[in-house]
């Protein structure tokens, strides 16, 4: 008996060192074995197609769809058709780490595009990183995933996240100043999107001496904005700057702002305002006149195939131009600059793509875009302001079509 | 002094169109105890429901509810029947799963049908508003509080002025009695479950009009709905009422006098002091018995 519980033991230590090497071995970075020609190449990502993010995961997706049909339909990247490989991450943290490590180790793709919002590419960069992939992500921005110092990491958009606001403060500075508002209100969710715009934005024009009248944090899970939006009103601030990760709270307090009889001078959100109909139908399209919004991306600008990338979308989702959420650009962006940078290493080594995407200027519907060590894009937004039931660019003036409305007009 | 003010009338506006939406919630738990987590989906679908009504056929969204309470009553009666009878043993923990994949059956199909994107049910009462000294409130708060109110008294009749009322108490009171005195409890519980379905209808069609929606806003909907009935005591109707009037102003005052950041924290910690001493909810099960 003493013998067969010597052999269990025995046997017992084989299969526990044989598991350990397995787990080991699993975590060795998968190399992508040379594929074959004329097999497609794999981008792979992950999207959030139910809960929180899930509008914006959809527009996302979308960019992408229009990306891999422009490029396959112009005869592919580097000779091959290019096949989208994609899960729902249901907008959480930890299943978006799992789609990662699936696409990379089970579906063997050769490149990764990133999901939508800041809280989900920390995870998913840091499963690209392990396996040494570049990510190249359309949304996700803010500090708090440059503090992570990733070098395989690239923000396709003009400008980090927290300076989206700045044109709109440098607009607001550069007011003659009999014109110039002397108080603000600040309002935005705590969130790794919002909260750094707003934080920027507030340091930058109390520095110059505009009053802060109200400032609030409200808990993501917030649901009612109605007594912070009275509250806001009460202070009768000047200038309202919103901080909304989604449409959400830009819409609630347009609604509270009219209910209090409440007009400022100037009003603008970080999110919600770009987002077309959407946006239009729920606050009622008189009820847009003057409020802005930071932008990458307009229809009407003379950008790198913009042009082609309305007409795809057109013919693909329908609508107008005023459907085109802002995440679909972004994503269409991503594409862009990895398509151009592979075709420029003639290579899908994700080492050498790296290498490219930190050195190279990339030509994308957003305008040119140009990262730097951290892969902090080098550009910068501007602002769109509705005006008779469209969005435009007002400023700075090198994106300008109009001038800024200002004071916006009251509530209807 | 005004805002404090404005938040408490705010609180109790909204409060009551929480009851409203918790009191399906409650009513279901009580006679049949089972945990409808799918409350907050149904009350999503309602919103979608007049939002669709009100699209198509320029409906006002009060009249909708002609149209929309019988249909969540009939999709109430339909649930019950094919899933809910079915459970024989663990019912209670079998109802959290059943119902759960009914809401998350309503959320694909409704993004299937009306996309992720946030819409918001419009009236001409939903921007317009009336002074209560600086502080404006909209009409829709205040005529989604009278319908609250309303509904809630009919219900309140319901039960405690009908034979079929009296069943239903009977049947919350003590099932087995209930049954060997010739109440028939299948029928008991498929109609007081349609009335909870029922009541997510006109609980959707207010919140739809006070705020954005989408098909994900159940989530924050049905955590919110499940705190009013524990802190009311489930099964307890008045409990419910009390209960969420008690978590707006609270959720209120705290957002306009400290800040929004510790609103949520504020009413959870008040809650989890009171359950320390008070398990069964202000009102309980007990109470209710003798409401």
């Amino acid at each position: 008996m003493k013998g067969t519980g010597e052999m269990k033991t025995v046997f017992a230590g084989i299969l526990s060192v044989a598991v350990i090497v397995g787990l080991l071995l699993s975590g060795i970075p998968a190399r992508a074995a040379s594929p074959a020609a004329g097999s497609p190449i794999k981008v792979g990502f992950s999207v959030s197609l139910s809960g929180d993010f899930s509008a914006d995961g959809k527009a996302i997706l979308q960019g992408y769809n229009l990306w891999a049909a422009d490029v396959n339909k112009h005869g592919g990247l580097l000779g091959r058709k290019v096949q989208l490989v994609h899960y729902d991450d249901a907008s959480s943290t930890s299943q978006v780490a799992t789609n990662y490590t699936k696409l990379i180790r089970s579906d063997k793709v050769d490149l990764t595009f990133g999901p939508f919002s800041s809280l989900l590419t920390i995870p998913a960069t840091s499963v690209a990183r392990r396996y040494g992939y570049a990510f190249l992500a359309p949304a996700g921005g803010g500090p708090s995933v440059f503090q992570q110092h990733f070098n395989n990491f690239f923000f396709v958009q003009p400008s980090p996240v927290a300076d989206n606001l700045v044109s709109f403060c440098r607009w607001l500075l550069k007011l003659p100043k009999s014109k110039r508002p002397t108080t603000a209100a600040y309002i935005t969710i705590d969130d790794p999107f919002a909260k750094p715009e707003i934080d920027t934005a507030k340091a930058l024009l109390s520095s110059h001496g505009i009053k802060t009248v109200y400032n609030t944090v409200l808990a993501s899970e917030t649901t009612d904005a109605q007594p912070i939006g009275v509250a806001a009103a009460h202070a009768h601030p000047q200038v309202v700057l919103v901080g909304s990760p989604g449409p959400a709270l830009a819409v609630s307090l347009t609604h509270i702002f009219i209910q209090q009889h409440f007009n400022p001078k100037a009003l603008i959100a970080t999110s919600g305002p770009d987002q077309g109909k959407t946006f239009s139908k729920s606050v009622g399209i008189k009820n847009t006149e003057g409020i802005m919004v930071p932008e990458g991306w307009w229809f009407g600008a003379k950008t790198y195939k913009n042009t082609q990338f309305i007409n795809e979308y057109l013919a693909a989702y329908g609508g107008t131009v005023a459907d085109i959420s802002q995440d679909v650009p972004e994503a269409y962006s991503a594409g862009q600059v990895a398509q151009q940078a592979i075709t420029k290493i003639h290579s899908l080594d994700n080492a050498k793509l790296i290498a490219q995407l930190h050195h190279g200027t990339f030509q994308t519907v957003q305008g040119a875009m140009r990262f730097d060590s951290a892969g902090r894009p080098q550009g910068q937004s501007f602002i769109v302001q509705w005006r008779n039931g469209n969005t435009i660019p007002v400023y700075p003036p090198s994106y300008a079509v109009k001038s800024v409305e200002y004071p916006k007009p009251n509530w209807h | 002094m005004d805002l404090i003010y404005g938040a408490i009338v705010t609180g109790i506006l909204t409060g009551g169109v929480y009851a409203l939406m918790a009191s399906g919630l409650t009513l279901v738990f009580g006679v049949m105890d089972i945990i409808n987590v799918g409350q907050g989906a149904l009350v999503v679908l309602g919103a979608y429901l007049t939002y669709a009504l009100q699209q198509h056929l320029h409906l006002d969204p009060f009249l909708t509810l002609l149209i929309t309470i019988p249909a969540l009553f009939l999709v109430g009666v339909a649930m019950q029947v094919t899933l809910i009878r079915r459970l024989k043993r663990d019912r209670t923990m079998l109802s959290i799963l059943v119902t759960f994949a009914v809401a998350l059956i309503i959320e694909g199909l409704l993004t299937q049908f009306f996309s992720a994107d946030l819409v918001k049910i419009d009236a001409p009462y939903v921007d317009a508003s009336f002074p209560i000294g600086s502080v404006y409130i909209a009409y829709v708060y205040l005529y989604g509080f009278l319908l609250s109110v309303g509904l809630l008294a009919a219900l309140y009749i319901f039960l405690y002025r009908t034979k079929f009322g009296q069943g239903i108490r009977a049947t919350v009171q003590n099932r087995v009695a209930a049954e060997l005195i010739g109440i028939n409890i299948a029928r008991v519980e498929t109609i007081t479950f349609g009335i909870g379905v029922s009541l997510a209808a006109a609980g959707g069609m207010v919140y739809g009009a006070t705020n954005t929606f989408s098909p994900v806003s159940a989530y924050d909907l049905i955590s919110r709905l499940l705190v009013i009935i524990i802190l009311g005591g489930t099964g307890s109707l008045f409990g419910a009422l009390v209960a969420a009037l008690l978590m707006l102003i609270v959720e209120n005052i705290t957002s306009v006098v400290w800040s929004p950041t510790w609103s949520t924290l504020v009413f959870y910690v008040i809650l989890a002091a009171f359950l320390l001493f008070r398990p069964q909810g202000i009102f309980g099960k007990l109470a209710t018995r003798q409401q």
